[in-house]
């Protein structure tokens, strides 16, 4: 997966949302080690301390952990992984549903819409 | 962290008439990476210049790492000059042994490896190369000394865009946590993302300083756009 980071936002904010998404679809499993700082930093062609503040922003809602010998590590609590999970889901129907108004949708029509496109492409 | 590896009260210089620095006060921090932004004859090369005892200030106080320039902060700064300094007619290697005589940091084994990486040879004569890879050139030497601040004059003007990445790259992975590199530069799309902190010049004066999350979060545009908003000329 590529970093994607846009002109306008924070990039700290934007590290610490890919970071989240990385964690909530298993890409770094529960309980998985998080690559160091540095490689992260390298990958994503930022400075190291931005790429730390935004794991430490990680660390504070808990999604992951450091240990003294181990480095850091996902949280394995499967509750708040599918929690943030769940949370990041509603904001994207949020968004969609928010588009759809803007077309000129009811929410009622735009769900009739999906299932149709689903029935559609089966 | 904290602690300062620079710090200026009241530096002014003045060439003739022209104040190129008017009464800069700046703090610079260990271990970051800052951006000295601004138009052409803001005065970043003036303000570079200063920190490495090449001119005098005319007024006002300069530290780094609480010495003001002479031998000791000599030992302690990298720098990259605005334009080559070296001899045309040496060779990479004759520059490596040159750099090995004179600073003690410097690490040959890791120039050599920068060296092949962007393809050039230790048998290559200056004379025979390209602006570009004479820019790259200097710029393996210079970030091979293990230095305490690294002040890099325009490092990426002249260079092609994947030599550019490679730098940034460079310079990323290879300042430790307690060395400062301090860059002028006005291609600041491509260097944004890697500072921690901006410093905005203009007239010899500094009108913004702050880290470049803080500008995003409060301008709501990146450091680029910022820049062409304060330095847009009136039609």
């Amino acid at each position: 997966m590529n970093w994607k980071l846009s002109e306008d936002r924070p990039i700290w904010i934007q590290l610490a949302e890919q970071l989240t998404l990385r964690i909530v679809s298993g890409e770094y499993g529960p309980g998985a080690a998080v690559p160091a700082v540095r490689v992260l930093a390298g990958e994503a062609g930022v400075n190291p301390n931005t790429m730390q503040r935004a794991l430490a922003e990680l660390e504070a809602r808990g999604l992951v952990e450091t240990r003294r010998t181990a480095g850091r590590t996902v949280n394995e609590d499967m509750t708040l992984l599918r929690r943030v999970r769940k949370e990041l889901a509603y904001k994207l129907m949020d968004e969609f549903l928010a588009s759809m108004t803007a077309l000129g949708y009811t929410p009622d029509q735009a769900r009739a819409l999906l299932q149709e496109k689903e029935e559609e492409s089966v | 962290m904290n602690s300062n590896l620079i710090t200026c009260q009241g530096l002014t210089k003045i060439y003739g008439s022209k104040a190129a620095l008017d009464h800069i006060n700046l703090n610079v921090g260990q271990g970051r990476i800052v951006g000295l932004l601004g138009p052409n004859g803001s005065g970043k090369t003036t303000f570079i210049k200063l920190l490495c005892g090449l001119v005098q200030p005319t007024s006002g106080s300069l530290e780094v790492d609480g010495h003001t320039p002479g031998i000791h902060t000599k030992s302690l700064i990298s720098y990259l000059p605005d334009r080559m300094y070296f001899a045309d007619w040496m060779k990479i290697s004759d520059l490596a042994d040159f750099f090995a005589d004179f600073y003690s940091d410097f690490d040959r084994v890791k120039a050599m490896e920068m060296f092949t990486a962007l393809g050039i040879g230790a048998q290559d004569r200056i004379k025979t190369m390209s602006k570009g890879t004479k820019e790259k050139a200097q710029l393996a030497l210079i970030m091979s000394r293990k230095a305490q601040l690294y002040l890099l004059d325009e490092p990426i003007g002249g260079v092609d865009p994947a030599a550019r990445d490679y730098i940034l790259n460079t310079i990323l992975t290879n300042y430790s946590e307690n060395s400062t590199v301090l860059l002028s530069t006005h291609l600041i799309t491509d260097i944004e993302r890697v500072l921690d902190e901006a410093i905005f010049l203009q007239n010899g004066k500094v009108v913004r300083h702050d880290t470049v999350d803080s500008i995003r979060e409060e301008e709501g545009k990146s450091v680029d756009q910022l820049f062409r908003e304060i330095f847009a000329y009136s039609v």
